[in-house]
């Protein structure tokens, strides 16, 4: 059995209040914040990380909720599971393309016990949740004794297995704008055993004018193709203001595609994770706009 | 330094004293002695290791035993009662759902998990639910089946209780 060699010292957070008043007091030691603590725990089992402190916020309850209203749109407390989300009402009716982003992400038993966030805050590249979030407008709320920031979802990720949280804060809350009137959202990803991260994904929204005729907003998120989540903002370029076509889609894609710095591995070469992000984003914009078009 | 670890283990309160850094699975395996529990990929990849907290399926590989401190946790040793299999354990025997059957006490307890969630599911419902559990010996559809039998066997068996 592998399991952690490196000694910590321990705190537990009940509330939020509770992990900030922790957080300030270890800023500027040696610490890890754990949620749920699936990737962290692999990390410290290799000894690649080795802190001196953990917070754990797992007990955080005061963070673990799903809230939505058509004027501020969805809120995820930080505490709250993938398992959660995936079987959210409200989710599967705003925002249907991130029950089937949830059901990919590993197994049950670890949606169970992870949380959105803390998928985000660990930023690998790979993993599912960033680029819809990038799609969707998202936005990360940070918080700190000194007060709260809120940083856009693609801002979010700055480098590989590193966020925007600086010491002393902790991520309270994503929040997801409303979709706009004749919206369209979708994401898939591509990996080879199913749940497994991505080589890569894309999450493509598409908004139309009033008659579904041209696209007046688009937004692209892409997976596993850099050492962040990467937006596709000439990819969208192409799409805004004019009538969706599948020579345009393809020209969107091309350029999605030369947005991405994938690296090979021995699942794939880079050649060819760029080749499938372009084709995803194809894909994917298409339903998005089959969707929009629905909506 | 060690902390205290107050769990109810398979219906029977436990306390401990523990090192932080010490997972679930260490806990139940090293310290309860309940060697039911499998370690295998260690990275919370294979599923071998599944318990149930609070109701919930989760692996004991990849978890702190003190971030389940005032929790309920169940493993393939609190199924049986008395002398008797449980209905899944049962139906896993009589389906030939296990070879070696290292992974398989994983499997139950996931499978406890779902069918108390989702008493009547479909065949795709059980694929999903058991999709992460990895099995060298490829017993998968006698999985599948043997789910399916036990969801039956538990039907029946609720049924039962219910008319005395």
């Amino acid at each position: 059995m592998k399991t952690i060699t490196a000694d910590f010292e321990y705190f537990s957070a009940a509330t939020a209040g509770e992990a900030l008043d922790l957080l300030a007091q270890h800023k500027d030691d040696d610490y890890r914040i754990i949620a749920g603590g699936q990737s962290l725990n692999t990390f410290m089992k290799h000894g690649l990380l080795k802190p001196e402190i953990i917070i754990d916020i797992k007990g955080a309850s005061d963070l673990d909720y799903i809230k939505y209203d058509d004027k501020e749109g969805l809120k995820i407390g930080a505490l709250t599971t993938h398992r959660k989300l995936e079987q959210s009402p409200v989710v599967a009716e705003k925002y249907a393309a991130l029950v089937d982003m949830e059901v990919n992400v590993a197994s049950v038993e670890t949606r169970n016990w992870g949380t959105v966030v803390g998928d985000i805050v660990n930023a690998d590249p790979a993993a599912d949740p960033a680029p819809p979030l990038i799609a969707l407008d998202a936005s990360v709320v940070v918080a700190s004794k000194e007060g709260t920031r809120s940083v856009p979802a693609e801002e979010f990720a700055v480098d590989l297995y590193t966020s925007a949280v600086e010491p002393g804060e902790l991520v309270t809350e994503i929040q997801i704008p409303a979709l706009p009137a004749n919206t369209g959202f979708y994401f898939t990803k591509y990996s080879q055993l199913h749940g497994d991260y991505a080589l890569a994904s894309a999450a493509v929204l598409l908004t139309l004018d009033a008659k579904k005729e041209k696209c007046v907003n688009a937004r692209i998120g892409l997976g596993g193709v850099g050492a962040t989540p990467i937006r596709a903002t000439a990819a969208e370029d192409i799409l805004k203001g004019k009538k969706i076509t599948d020579e345009l889609l393809a020209e969107a894609a091309q350029a999605a595609s030369e947005a991405t710095e994938p690296i090979s591995g021995i699942e794939a070469s880079a050649e060819y994770k760029k080749e499938l992000a372009g084709t995803l984003v194809k894909r994917v914009a298409k339903e998005a706009l089959a969707r929009a078009q629905k909506a | 330094m060690k902390k205290q670890l107050n769990i109810v283990v398979n219906g029977e309160p436990r306390e401990l004293y523990v090192e932080p850094k010490t997972l679930l699975l260490q806990v139940i395996r090293e310290h309860l002695g309940l060697k039911g529990t499998r370690p295998a990929c260690d990275s919370s990849s294979c599923a071998a290791c599944t318990v149930i907290v609070d109701g919930m399926a989760v692996k004991s590989c990849s978890i702190l035993a003190l971030q389940v401190n005032g929790k309920e946790v169940t493993t393939i040793e609190g199924l049986a009662e008395e002398s008797q299999l449980h209905p899944i354990q049962k139906a896993f025997v009589d389906n030939w759902a296990f070879q070696c059957g290292y992974c398989t006490s994983g499997q139950i307890m996931a499978t406890k998990a779902f069918l108390d969630e989702n008493p009547d599911p479909t065949r795709v419902q059980i694929q999903e639910a058991l999709d992460g559990h990895l099995c060298r010996c490829t017993a998968y559809n006698m999985i599948i089946e043997a789910v399916q039998d036990a969801a039956k066997r538990l039907q029946a068996r609720k049924a039962e209780k219910g008319a005395a």
